[in-house]
């Protein structure tokens, strides 16, 4: 994008094309075969790789290698810079830097002084942020060059939905240090969208999507109007606190405990840094195994005091020591669909993406937040979910194979404000039909937050046949809430159990009593105003009328009706306010 | 996309719809109905939508400036908003003291308090981790001092688990709003002093929407409400935060217990202290409360208004009972008086019809014997018989009326032959009317 000023790439026709997402905690390459995207393995066989840089004897290691030194080789070892990309040093977050290399502050950058080089006497080296980034993505392109035998020239690359323009221009210029050209930058839960959508079984609905990601460092969650294969993000949220190492922390702290535990008299082993390294590492393989069984084991060889420790812990106890994070993400998912101005009745998909949402717990917690024709796409809930951990870099490479061919000038026109900055429909624009009590209700057919010029078409039936009215017609949601009968309380017996009882368990109480009141809550549809009526006469019996409405960019609308398979028809026009 | 079917039907067109090319336009979408929003430029629908946009167009920098600005901002802007100087006591804390510690202040969010959402408590964190990480300090050459670090890492733990919060929440006097003095009470603003202490007292409310304290305009029917809630407030408060810690270890059971057991009984006290506190609260409060005593007067009032209505009702009603009962007597009595009245009149024209059919009577017999019962000399007793029977046989085929006509025309005939042929001209009118048999009456003819 010209954003980065960094315009001189390579001929459409001399390009080769990848999607790349490049986390805080891990990055992924991704490429298409025979239009369908693939995750590229490297060379160690990693498809998620982590954004990790480690030094030693002058030797660069990177991914999991780099990962495992965090160990040995902490200080020269470079781990979860990308969101430093583009920031000053006063706005930076080193929380998770602590174990290894730690950002320092360089005029109006981030660095890292590690020693790059080999030799006792070689001075170690302050490399900006920007360098760090390039080296990196240097190996994650030679990766994907070498996977694909020819050099990989260009790619579109996921970011956060809160990148801000700085950021954006910092990793563009990075990657171009790196030899790589940006054809695009598209943010994280919109990738994850266009990999579910161009499934060849996918259907383009009008539909909202909520889309969870849930990485290492940091949850972010979109809510996004997919209107005829376009997508609005409506709203966003962002969290640092409830994320993947926060539940590695809970397994740590779990077994460090536990570790003291059986061994009386050791030192507690996040006391000391190589061996909180080593309880880090285990207890992330552990959460991962969790995912898949409902046993998992930790073993760590001399863990602290050089004493062994292998213990095992199921699924429910996980469960139960990290649900004050599980909850923290249930609310954040409600946060956002609030700040949509949304209610959960009103979403039809939950997508969640990244390396978290592979935890069974979560996907089944979000289930419940959501009704129960609202779909949750993840492993543990749909079996046809894709990978949420490679989804955000399938959504880059279908991405970048869609735009490969265009100029870097024809991208950056096609992608800049002026185009992508259209008037959405508030109200959703539809017909009136009758329902089996005779009554009149709204049917939508141009659905709220549709971007303008939109054309739907529908087909209402009209059994009966004659003449029929097509009324066209605003309409609005409400939530409509059925409170459940007031039950007798059983407050006395209750409080008496709580006076008797010597431990606090009123929490348990407590909890009981909210699950037993349900409301019932559904979506309505209110007729709101009337924008035009049609006739439509001498309709077969047993008929169907086509109805289409066709919003144009000024709001202008034109509705047709004709009867299916017939000739002739209705046509009117509204002119826009 | 596909048409979507919808298998409603639609409804029959109304009798006498009419229109130009059967469509009626009527309304249209407005500005106001649609919201300028930033297309993801994704995928291959937006890339066909780019194209029909572009049309061969270049947009300059100044459009896309513009249309930026146009846009809904979805992102909100991270730095700023939250800011409150941080003062050098605080910062000197030790972590150790978290319990004591102000965890609302400690991230820069006192004037939020519980009302704080959670995304400002996440902020807030934010803000001070980027400040007060010690590896930044670290990094400026300061001592690694991560004391007041400690302290927020404290402050938001507890503030960002739901269950401690509200554990934190109880006790948090900071929050308090302490009832209005008399003293301050005098100067006026009763119900902005109580409001202020209702609506801090609400946030340990478990139910919700709280009533509201209102002001002198509130209705009859709000304030009840509004007193009838905290009456029987349903509080969260609870008070396990002010806890004496509990020995973690093993060895002390028994201390263990007796410490839990303590704790229990603390939690317990505080917790009717507290209700108690609420209930004098809502005593000192109602008694003060203007509004009570006019509804109370208002509804003496009414109630004697009613009493005052109901018993000039009753005596009205009596009133009236009365008076129609004398009108019905009256009307009684009157009706008999005429009954009488008229019954003797009736006697009276009877008597009087009989006195003239007697007179008449006599003045027809009168009349035979002044015309000497029509003989020639003295007439023989056999003819005044005949004559005075026939005399009555006319007499009994005529009404009275008849009577006193012919009564009429005799009156005052002193002639025979004159008193005669009235008689004769009696009977032929009666033969020929029938009441008399031919040949009747012969005495008074011949
Ligand atoms: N199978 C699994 N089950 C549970 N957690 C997993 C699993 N696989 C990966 N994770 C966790 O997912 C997190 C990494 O997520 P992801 O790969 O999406 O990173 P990212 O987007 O780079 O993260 P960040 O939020 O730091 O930018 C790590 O905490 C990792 O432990
Ligand atoms: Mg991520």
């Amino acid at each position: 994008m010209s954003d980065s000023g960094a315009k001189s790439g390579p001929e459409p026709s001399e390009r080769t094309t990848i999607g790349i997402t490049f986390g805080n905690s891990n990055s992924s390459i991704a490429y298409l075969v025979d239009d369908k995207p693939e995750v590229i393995a490297n060379e160690d066989g990693d498809r998620q790789i982590p954004t990790i840089l480690s030094y030693v004897d002058g030797e660069e290691y990177y991914g999991q290698q780099a990962k495992n030194f965090l160990v040995r080789n902490p200080q020269n070892t470079v781990a979860y810079f990308r969101d430093f990309l583009g920031k000053e040093f006063k706005a930076i977050d080193p929380t998770h830097n602590h174990a290894s290399s730690h950002p320092q502050e360089s005029g109006e950058t981030v660095s890292f002084t590690i020693k790059d080089k080999a030799g006792e006497e070689e001075a170690a080296s302050t490399l900006a942020v920007s360098e760090v980034a390039t080296r990196y993505l240097r190996r994650l392109v030679s990766a994907a060059t070498e996977y694909l035998g020819k050099k990989v020239t260009s790619a579109v690359i996921t970011i956060p939905t809160n990148f801000n323009d700085k950021q954006k221009a910092a990793l563009v210029a990075a990657a171009a240090a790196a030899d790589l050209e940006v054809l695009q930058l598209i943010s994280e839960p919109v990738a994850a969208v266009l990999a579910y959508d161009a499934r060849p079984e996918a259907k383009i609905e009008d539909k909202v999507i909520v889309v969870a990601e849930l990485g290492g460092t940091r949850s972010d969650v979109a809510v996004v109007a997919s209107r005829g294969g376009m997508y609005t993000v409506l709203a966003t949220v962002h969290d640092y606190e409830f994320a993947g190492v926060a539940l590695d922390k809970v397994l740590m702290d779990h077994f460090a405990k536990d570790f003291m535990k059986k061994n009386s008299g050791a030192a507690d082993p996040r006391e000391n840094a190589r061996n909180l390294a080593k309880l880090r590492l285990e207890a992330e393989a552990t959460k991962r195994a969790l995912s898949l069984g409902a046993n998992a084991s930790f073993s760590v060889e001399s863990l602290a005091d050089g004493i062994d420790f292998a213990s095992t812990i199921n699924r429910l106890r996980y469960e139960t020591i990290a649900r004050a994070v599980f909850e923290g993400l249930n609310r954040l998912v409600e946060s956002a669909v609030k700040k949509a101005g949304l209610d959960v009745l009103d979403v039809d998909e939950v997508i969640l993406s990244g390396g978290t949402s592979h935890t069974p717990r979560i996907a089944a917690n979000l289930g419940n937040i959501f009704p129960q024709k609202t779909r949750i796409l993840a492993p543990a809930t749909d079996v046809t979910a894709i990978n949420p951990s490679e989804l955000q870099a399938r959504g880059a490479a279908l991405q970048a194979s869609l735009i490969q061919d265009y100029e870097a000038e024809d991208i950056d026109q096609s992608t800049h404000a002026a185009v992508t900055t259209v008037p959405h429909v508030a109200n959703a624009i539809g017909v009136i039909s009758l329902n089996e009590a005779g009554e009149e209700v709204f049917v939508p057919v141009v659905q709220p937050e549709t971007a303008v010029p939109a054309r739907r078409t529908v087909h209402v039936s009209a059994p009966n046949g004659g003449d029929v009215l097509i009324k066209v017609v605003e309409g609005n949601t409400h939530i409509k809430v059925t409170k459940p009968e007031p039950k007798v309380k059983e407050d006395e017996s209750k409080a008496a159990k709580v006076e008797d009882a010597d431990d606090s368990d009123e929490d348990d109480s407590d909890f009981s009593d909210e699950e037993e009141e349900e409301e019932k809550r559904e979506k309505v549809w209110k007729i709101g105003s009337t924008l035009a009526e049609a006739a439509l006469k001498g309709v077969k019996k047993g008929g169907k009328v086509e109805v289409s409405i066709t919003v144009g960019s000024d709001l202008s609308v034109i509705v047709t009706a004709r009867e299916v398979g017939g000739k002739g028809g209705v046509r009117g026009t509204l002119t826009s306010a | 996309m596909e048409a979507t079917v919808i298998p409603l039907p639609l409804p029959a067109l109304p009798e006498g719809w009419e229109a130009e090319n059967n469509f009626k336009a009527i309304g249209k979408i407005t500005q106001e109905g649609a919201t300028q929003r930033t297309l993801e430029p994704v995928g291959p629908y937006f890339l066909a939508h780019a194209r029909r946009a572009r049309h061969k167009r270049t947009f300059s920098e100044d459009d896309r400036i513009q249309a930026q600005e146009r846009a809904k901002k979805v992102e909100d802007n991270d730095e700023g908003e939250i800011s409150e100087p941080e003062d050098a006591m605080m910062l000197q804390r030790d972590a150790k003291d978290w319990k004591s510690q102000d965890h609302y202040k400690v991230l820069g969010l006192s004037k939020y308090r519980h009302k704080a959402t959670e995304e400002q408590i996440k902020r807030a964190h934010r803000k001070k981790v980027l400040k007060h990480h010690p590896d930044k300090k670290a990094a400026a050459g300061r001592a690694d001092d991560d004391n007041f670090f400690k302290c927020i890492q404290k402050a938001t733990e507890v503030l960002l688990d739901p269950t401690k919060r509200r554990q934190f929440d109880s006790v948090d006097e900071e929050a308090d709003v302490e009832p209005p003095t008399k003293k301050q009470l005098v100067k006026g603003n009763f119900y902005k002093l109580w409001s202020h202490v209702f609506k801090s007292e609400a946030r340990f409310s478990k139910e919700h929407p709280v009533p509201t304290f209102g002001d002198d305009k509130s209705t009859k029917e709000d304030v009840e409400n509004f007193y009838n809630f905290w009456y029987n407030f349903d509080s969260w408060r609870s008070f396990e935060y002010l806890d004496e810690d509990v020995p973690d270890d093993n060895e002390n059971r028994d201390q263990k217990r007796h410490m839990e057991r303590k704790n229990a009984n603390a939690r317990k006290k505080k917790k009717a202290e507290d209700n108690t506190r609420l209930r004098k609260l809502l005593d000192d409060c109602s008694a003060g409360d203007e509004r009570i005593k006019r509804f109370r007067q208002e509804a003496s009032a009414a109630k004697n208004k009613k009493r005052f209505e109901r018993e000039a009702a009753e005596k009205q009603a009596a009133e009236d009972a009365r008076l129609k009962k004398e009108a019905e007597e009256k009307a009684a009595k009157e009706a008999e008086e005429k009954a009488k009245t008229d019954r003797e009149a009736n006697k009276k024209a009877k008597d009087a019809a009989k006195n003239a059919v007697k007179k008449n009577k006599r003045v027809l017999r009168g009349s035979i014997k002044d015309a000497n019962y029509f003989a020639e000399g003295d007439a023989s007793a056999a003819t005044i018989d005949s004559v005075l029977g026939d005399v009555e046989l006319v007499q009994a085929n005529i009404d009275p009326d008849e009577i006193a006509a012919l009564a009429a025309k005799l009156n005052g005939l002193t002639v025979a032959g004159e008193i005669k042929g009235v008689w004769k001209e009696e009977v032929e009118r009666l033969v020929a009317a029938g009441k008399l048999k031919e040949g009747e009456g012969k005495s008074l003819v011949a």
